[in-house]
């Protein structure tokens, strides 16, 4: 990784989701150095595991597409990938950032032929699927990932179908002694595009998604929809796999509440309304939806989207927030107790499967950030002079939509050049 | 030199390659049947060595069409990034092994299929040029502001930080625009507790003291010609002073009006005095200037006051908005602690449907509003009763009854009305205005409408940004927000879609970047998104043109005027690159150098045809590359197989497809022809807008041709295919095959 060539003029990328993606393209395509660092072993971040976005119903990996030929296209742009900013010291025009990088057992001679994958037979945890399915030891996360090379995991090495992989290699890109590395990296500003992670629904009790099997969170629903995902695409319950086609949608699952998030997570009302969609495009007029919402936040042109699924018969809202699931032991279906509080009425509504609208966090504890920054309560990052030369962009500084996020990191790109402008100005 | 072509073909033997063909036929076939004067094999094409080994043809056996023969034209780009050549790749392995079993009866159509996608690569190459710039490139790199408002400041301030010089013209005679009126505003930082001071005055005194910006009171732009980098706007006050200023980039920041009340009756407005808008009471606190409120129509002290939020917003109703103003639940809340923090004991009902207050802020904004004594009232208001004081008629949805209310003063949350110009020849209809007719025609006509322009763009589509649903300016909406259909001009704040002065702040900043990288790539002769750095553009054959006008017509852009023969005149950096113009030209007059009707159609030529009696038919795919070709090779990753008669080639656009491409392949002899592209209509998904829409209505056109050639109809189809659709693609072409079985194959063979 020593052929890295970064200076104070040079933009960093933490991040290497939507948002970093699009401020490296942005800031690249007008000539800046980006360097994108990213933890995960392909860029994409969460959206490269949507199945559909709100409110067109197109598909993420479209755009992905383009913003990663962009990038392939950009020799201002260098990608490091299973990279994590662990220090960051300096200040703006002048930051040194200390990387950790994994080791991926795979180099850049890997052309993505996929003989490694077809010699191993060792099987872990699928990430990608939220661990509903299992992935072989040597893969590629998914079938548009980016860099298109293949990973060891890590639990694979010293066992026998590692060798199997590298025998099986004819190109000498597995490489089982890839150490952990360290680096520094120059920099004149960094963006912030560290994302978001999905609320840990286990925490949310009295929704039982650590004990019911038919209990699951909205981002393992977007994965079941993938016809390349966990169940082929199909609505089932994880229980016994029967189809679900009752299937209700808990919004503020986790958000909106002192014991959990106190903010409101912004993106699940949309989400959940497209994922009704989901339920009806499988299941047409057999589709029985419930959606139990505190308020319907489909703000500005989404409210279009929220009167279509309105209209859907098969769509029906309930105006409360569910006090607790309980399991019918005999057939594995979630009840839901609680009040509909549009006239007072209490219920216990049977359903084959419950997705847990679960609330965004962002992905970096604001205790755990490597630089002195300004985050608030709920852990975003603020815009504050105090930040120097590090700025937030997308999820990082707030719950967004793709949309907005794709605007917030257009605008961090600008704050980023900017500085390194400045730079370049003084250093003549 | 550069005229002299010279092709170099390398035949990549790995992925399996050497394995499942024979590479010496396929040299064979790229210096025999293509013409490549240099073909060498490789075991590792993409490696160091293979990468040296072409380089070294090219630095001195003068290669300079470099054809690659092994994995697809989307894999191991930065390895075959070389430069002052054209490149062109025959995809042998997502293309050919990766979807063909390996077995020895299936060998010799495999082997069939890789020769033909040699031949193929090398028509391409043979016909195509290396991209130079146009020269008509202007370098000015000013960015030009349309609105004054804390959009327009912002979008100013953060590109002149950055060392870019901005104009901004504002209609009004003051900076500030509708935020001015605010007394406070929503917070923009934690707690999120209070209403924040308003930004305003600060942004102005900025704006003042830079000399970087240059701004233009009372004034508009009536008249902007030109492209990104080289725009001329006529900035014209009100008095008819005219001067014009050269601009590399436009920030359309041109915000909105408020929507009117007086379409409320049901609401009282108008009638009874105490019945006000958000902004009017804006006005009423600013007067009161921290003091107690007081109403307009006795100037009493305000002590009750109830908000009526989605007043004319959310509804079907004719002269209501359909849309949510996003905005005004915020607003609301911030209106109600003007009361509260002035006297805790005034009653503050906000009846809402939805309160939407998203993220941190927004949460804690409302949290803070409920800490501060402000009721909540979970209702639809059905009325507002004239009288000594207002009364609110409404049905409580919590406690499920009728009910009414009297208050001091009610206030109405009536939303927003993009200011974003008028709609172009294209969006209205027939209906609307007869002369779309005629232009359909062809005929040229004065477009009449009753909206003010707000930029004025000498385009031959329109004079404004097209518009989407709601009259907001249309823009690819979620992946790429800032991408409008005029290149190198962005709109910013409400005239995009509705928001408050904070996230108006933060939008402009954002069509800032947006306006200086398309400065900046247009001064360098670089298409923007989705073809990002892509120097081709297209020109035309004046001797050949017709002076048809479909080319103008139909760009998505609008970036083709016409000169006053009606010929077209391309505006490089106007343009996508999409070639939505050459697949609209009837005369084929319209190219790429590196895109043409050349290079797809002597590749569709290219292809070897057996004769009627080998049964073997040959299946054209023109696929669109931005969502089917990427499908096509998923497809093959998963190594789902399809026909080995399929001959596929990617286009930049289904729009690009000249019906050129459709006749000479079915004269040729090939059976079927599928097109694929994107999903069109409302929730487009083409990169380019109308261009997949396009195709589909040329090609339903395309069964007259069938007709008059004697042939069944179901030889061509198009589907609209999205980048997911990785098991339906060699469905599709599979289905196209048992069709070709049926039907029987082509007559057409020779």
């Amino acid at each position: 990784m020593s052929e890295i060539v970064a200076t104070n003029q040079t933009i960093l990328v933490v991040g290497g989701g939507i948002s970093g993606m699009t401020a490296a393209i942005e800031a690249a395509e007008v000539g800046k150095q980006v360097i994108v660092i990213e933890k995960r072993a392909s860029i994409g971040g969460r959206v490269s595991q949507l199945y559909k976005y709100f409110p067109k119903l197109c598909f993420p990996t479209c755009g992905l597409e383009i913003n990663q030929r962009r990038m392939n296209a950009n020799k201002n742009i260098t990608v490091v990938t299973m990279a994590e900013v662990t220090g960051l010291q300096g200040e703006a025009g002048n930051y040194t950032a200390t990387v950790k990088i994994s080791p991926r057992y795979v180099n850049a001679n890997c052309t993505a032929c996929g003989a490694c994958g077809d010699a191993v037979e060792s099987e872990f945890d699928n990430e990608f699927n939220y661990n509903m399915d299992k992935r072989k030891g040597a893969y590629l996360p998914y079938n548009l990932a980016q860099p298109q090379r293949y990973v060891i995991d890590p639990q694979m090495i010293g066992t026998d179908d590692a060798q199997k992989a590298k025998d099986a290699c004819k190109f000498d890109a597995v490489d089982l002694d890839m150490q952990e590395e360290t680096i520094e990296l120059k920099a004149g500003a960094v963006i912030y595009a560290t994302g978001w992670r999905p609320y840990d629904a286990n925490k949310i009790q009295p929704y039982g998604y650590d004990r019911i099997d038919n209990v699951i969170t909205s981002v393992e629903f977007e994965r079941m929809m993938d016809p390349f995902g966990p169940t082929g695409g199909k609505i089932q319950r994880p229980s016994d796999g029967a189809e679900a086609k009752n299937v209700a949608f808990i919004q503020c699952a986790g958000s909106r509440d002192r014991n959990y998030l106190k903010h409101c997570s912004r993106i699940c009302c949309m989400a959940s309304l497209k994922q009704t969609t989901y339920v009806s495009e499988q299941f047409g007029d057999d589709a029985d939806v419930s959606v139990y919402y505190i308020d319907i936040r489909a703000i500005d042109r989404f409210d279009d989207f929220y009167q279509k699924v309105k209209d859907n018969e098969n769509v029906k809202f309930v105006k409360s927030k569910v006090a607790n699931i309980v399991e019918n032991k005999e057939n594995g279906n979630p009840t839901l107790h609680g009040v509909d509080t549009e006239g007072y009425n209490r219920y216990a509504n049977e359903h084959d499967l419950v997705v847990l609208a679960v609330g965004m966090e962002p992905s970096v504890d604001k205790d755990t950030f490597p630089v002195e920054i300004k985050v608030n309560d709920e852990g975003f990052i603020e815009h504050d002079e105090a930040n120097g030369g590090v700025f937030a962009a997308g999820c990082s500084s707030d719950a967004l939509d793709v949309n907005r996020a794709v605007q917030h990191a257009t605008a961090s790109a600008l704050r980023a050049i900017q500085v390194v402008n400045r730079v370049a100005k003084a250093e003549g | 030199m550069a005229d002299e072509m010279k092709i170099g073909a390398y035949i990549c033997k790995g992925c399996g390659i050497g394995d499942r063909l024979d590479a010496g036929q396929l040299e064979t076939t790229a210096t025999r049947d293509g013409k490549a004067a240099i073909c060498q094999q490789h075991d590792f094409l993409c490696n160091e060595d293979g990468v040296k080994m072409i380089q070294a043809d090219i630095d001195n056996e003068g290669v300079n069409r470099v054809v690659i023969a092994g994995c697809s034209r989307r894999a191991k780009t930065e390895a075959f990034a070389f430069e002052n050549v054209t490149l062109h790749r025959a995809n042998l392995r997502e293309g050919v092994i990766w979807v063909r079993p390996d077995s020895d009866d299936q060998q010799e159509t495999t082997q069939e299929m890789a020769d033909d996608y040699i031949r193929m690569a090398c028509a391409e190459a043979k016909y195509s040029k290396i991209p130079e710039s146009s020269g008509q490139q202007g370098v000015n790199k000013n960015i030009l502001i349309v609105g004054g408002g804390v959009g327009g400041m912002t979008a100013a301030l953060e590109a002149s930080k950055a060392g870019y010089p901005c104009g901004i013209v504002e209609k009004s005679e003051t900076l500030g625009g509708a935020t001015a009126q605010l007394h406070k505003v929503i917070p923009t930082s934690a707690p999120f507790a209070d209403p924040a001071e308003n930004p305003v005055d600060a942004l102005v005194a900025a704006v003042e003291a830079d000399d970087n910006i240059t701004v233009y009171l009372n004034s508009t732009t009536t008249n902007i010609s030109g492209a990104p980098g080289r725009f001329a706007a006529d900035i014209s006050t009100e008095s008819g002073a005219t001067q014009t200023k050269e601009f590399g980039a436009i920030v359309q920041a041109s915000g909105f009006t408020p929507y009117d009340a007086n379409q409320l009756p049901e609401f009282a407005y108008g009638k009874n005095k105490d019945v006000v808008t958000q902004l009017e009471l804006e006005a009423l606190a600013k007067a009161a200037n921290g003091g107690a409120i007081k109403r307009p129509s006795d100037g009493k002290e305000v002590k009750s006051v109830v908000f009526v939020q989605c007043a004319g917003q959310r509804s079907k109703k004719e002269g209501h908005l359909e849309h949510c103003s996003g905005y005004c639940c915020s607003a609301s809340i911030k209106q109600a602690m003007y009361f509260k923090d002035q006297n805790a004991d005034v009653d503050t009902t906000i009846m809402y449907t939805d309160l939407r207050t998203p993220g941190a802020g927004g949460e804690n904004f409302y949290r803070s509003g409920q800490k501060k004594g402000v009721t909540f009232t979970k209702s639809v208001v059905n009325e507002v009763v004239d009288g000594a004081n207002p009364t609110v008629k409404f049905k409580d949805l919590i406690l499920n009854e009728e009910a009414e209310v009297e208050a001091d003063l009610v206030v109405l949350a009536t939303g927003m009305v993009p200011n974003s110009g008028q709609p172009t020849r294209a969006e209205l209809t027939i209906a609307e205005n007869e002369d779309a007719a005629a232009e359909k025609a062809g005929e040229e006509v004065e477009i009449r409408v009753d909206v003010e322009s707000i930029l004025n763009l000498d385009y031959r589509q329109g004079k404004d940004v097209p518009h989407m649903a709601n009259g907001f300016a249309d823009s690819h909406f979620i992946c790429f927000p800032y991408e409008t259909q005029r290149t190198g001009i962005y709109t910013a704040g409400p005239t995009r879609r509705p928001m408050d002065a904070k996230q108006a702040m933060d939008d402009a900043m954002g069509a800032a970047m947006r306006a200086i990288g398309e400065a900046e790539n247009a001064g360098l002769g670089k298409a923007a998104h989705p073809r990002s750095g892509d120097l081709s553009f297209p020109s035309f054959r004046k001797e050949g043109c017709t002076q048809c006008k479909r080319c103008t017509v139909e760009c998505p852009f609008g970036a083709i005027n016409e000169d006053e023969e009606g010929y077209p005149v391309y505006n490089e950096s106007r343009c996508r690159r999409c070639g939505t113009c050459m697949g609209a030209c009837p005369v084929r007059v319209i190219s790429f150098e590196n895109y043409s009707v050349d290079t797809v159609g002597q590749q569709l030529k290219a292809v070897d045809i057996p004769d009627e009696f080998e049964e073997k038919p040959r299946i054209l795919v023109l696929a669109c590359e931005n969502d089917a070709y990427p499908a096509l090779d998923m497809a093959a990753q998963n190594k789902l197989e399809y026909s080995a008669f399929t001959r596929i080639i990617p286009v930049r656009c289904l729009g690009s497809t000249s019906l050129s491409w459709i006749t000479d392949s079915m004269n040729s002899g090939f059976d079927g022809i599928v097109l694929m592209g994107c999903p069109s209509g409302d929730n487009y998904q083409c990169h380019f807008v109308k261009g997949s829409g396009t195709a589909q209505e040329r090609m339903s056109k395309v069964g007259d041709t069938l007709e008059s050639l004697s042939l069944e109809k179901e030889r061509v189809q198009t589907h609209e295919i999205s980048i997911t659709d990785i098991h339906k693609v060699p469905q599709i072409i599979n289905d196209m095959a048992d069709t070709i079985e049926q039907i029987g194959m082509s007559p057409f063979k020779f």
